[in-house]
């Protein structure tokens, strides 16, 4: 119980990594909060939680908008007691375009919640830790803000960005008891993917392809991800911060 | 629960520092721990401290020594699931003023030992079908270190020898990371220098130079040396893994 009393919020949590990472972080002692842009899902999982005796509550909150953010943060901080951990999750891509075929508003859109949504969210939340006298934030990268993707500029750059604003914030609050670390997942079997492998001509014909391209030969579960995302979280990484860490089948060690 | 309980795990350098260190959280977390080290009476004093380990005495340096060190512990426990690497030593000097044997010494520990217990176990893992081996790198493998220089080259050899197996073995099962340590309280932090550092130089270090401000404890490191070795890190592979209190963010 690596999270017992404490208070967790993660953005974007209605399926996939944000989901995986919930199930993981109640079953461990914490109180999960959920926020997104529409509730249906979340407040389904936080059902599912509150159901299997833990505690869980869903938040609606769009990550780009800033008065959204610091309204979240409020209120976790008065339903809980406190914020403890944030997982910064909520993410977005469009696939398959390279520059030229990205348009202005899909370019903005990305960097608008892979980035703004990040920063916004630790914006709020970071004066709060500072006043509990710390806490951790572990941000959705991806190993495409490590290395090039082919039509993923704008993903690729927006996780870029995320990378460098995570190790930029733990230097400035390192000393404030807040850590902060970034998770850079390769491919997982979430329905992100699974709608980027439908435009690609189906989950059977092009999964092979995913697979390939990791040197372990499959793609990650969500809880692979998710486990990754609680050790961080969790005291056992409490020298830890300013990391990017590849969870990754080895795509990023070629 | 983290998949650990029953794994024979074999642990370089195991008697002092973070060595020590990860030999105890894992023998904690329920794997049979073989502890090995030149320095026997440091395992002797180890084997009081951790109950229900064992120890082996030697080189790592030796590949003779890491065969049948591997051979033994196949032996007696059938098999290796978690290799552990963490024997290391360190020269303080610059490249300039770093002599022959000490190049040839430190190279021999740091990268061949690691390389001799690799080959070793990754033959007996190839045949299971699963193992996972944690090496000790160093945030000096990743960015340079005036004075230290041949220390540095060796751990960036680590990290790349790292990378390479990951992915040579990726599909054996074998899963290969790195941690790196930054900063860490260890006996190695204290050696090889003209007087031992006070305390107050140890707290003028921390606070020049680690973001945290703080030294880091040995078993800080054990701990994500632990979650490398557990089935939480089934996805990771090449992976070099900082623990520094944000030394390389900058």
């Amino acid at each position: 119980m690596r999270f017992a009393g404490k208070s967790v919020l993660i953005t974007g949590g209605g399926s996939g990594i944000g989901a995986a990472a919930a199930r993981l972080f109640a079953t461990e002692g914490a109180a999960v909060a959920l926020a997104a842009r529409s509730v249906d899902k979340i407040e389904a999982l936080a059902d599912e939680i509150t159901a299997a005796g833990a505690v869980a509550s869903a938040y609606r909150c769009d990550v780009t908008v800033p008065q959204d953010c610091a309204a979240v943060v409020s209120s976790v901080v008065a339903d809980l007691g406190s914020l403890d951990v944030v997982f910064n999750n909520a993410g977005i891509i469009f696939r398959e375009r390279t520059v030229p075929e990205t348009s202005v508003d899909e370019w903005d859109a990305t960097f608008d919640v892979n980035v703004r949504g990040t920063f916004l969210v630790s914006r709020a939340a970071i004066p709060v830790m500072v006043g509990g006298g710390g806490g951790v934030i572990v941000n959705n990268a991806s190993y495409f803000g490590l290395v090039g993707g082919r039509g993923t500029a704008a993903y690729s750059a927006s996780k870029a960005a995320v990378v460098l604003l995570t190790k930029s914030m733990a230097l400035d609050h390192a000393r404030q008891g807040i850590r902060v670390n970034c998770v850079c997942a390769g491919s997982v079997d979430t329905p992100m993917l699974r709608n980027e492998m439908d435009e690609m001509g189906g989950a059977e014909q092009v999964r092979h392809i995913f697979e390939e391209k990791h040197p372990i030969g499959r793609i990650a579960s969500p809880d692979e991800i998710a486990k990754a995302v609680l050790f961080l979280a969790s005291d056992d990484a409490s020298f830890v911060t300013g990391v990017a860490l590849p969870v990754d089948g080895g795509i990023t060690a070629a | 629960m983290t998949g650990l309980d029953g794994k024979v795990a074999m642990v370089t350098g195991g008697a002092s520092g973070m060595g020590a260190a990860t030999v105890e959280k894992l023998a904690e977390r329920g794997c049979a721990v073989v502890a090995l080290d030149r320095n026997a009476a440091g395992l002797i004093a180890l084997s009081r401290e951790v109950s229900g380990i064992s120890t082996m005495a030697g080189d790592v340096t030796s590949s003779t020594f890491c065969d049948r060190a591997v051979d033994a512990v196949v032996v007696e426990h059938g098999t290796v699931d978690i290799l552990v690497n963490a024997a290391g030593i360190i020269v303080r000097a610059t490249a300039h003023d770093t002599s022959d044997d000490d190049w040839r010494r430190i190279f021999a520990v740091n990268v061949d030992g690691l390389f001799y217990m690799s080959r070793a176990a990754v033959r007996v893992m190839r045949q299971q079908g699963s193992g996972v081996i944690v090496n000790f790198g160093s945030v000096w493998g990743a960015v340079g270190n005036a004075g230290h220089a041949a220390y540095a080259a060796t751990k960036g050899a680590v990290h790349q020898l790292t990378r390479s197996m990951a992915l040579e073995h990726a599909r054996d099962g074998i899963r290969v990371n790195a941690v790196c340590p930054g900063e860490i309280r260890t006996p190695m932090l204290e050696s090889e220098r003209p007087a031992p550092p006070t305390e107050e130089d140890l707290l003028r270090i921390a606070d020049e130079t680690v973001p945290m401000g703080r030294l880091g404890r040995p078993e800080e490191v054990a701990e994500v040396v632990a979650f490398l070795a557990s089935e939480s890190a089934s996805y990771m592979t090449g992976s070099l893994v900082t623990v520094d209190g944000g030394y390389v963010a900058r």
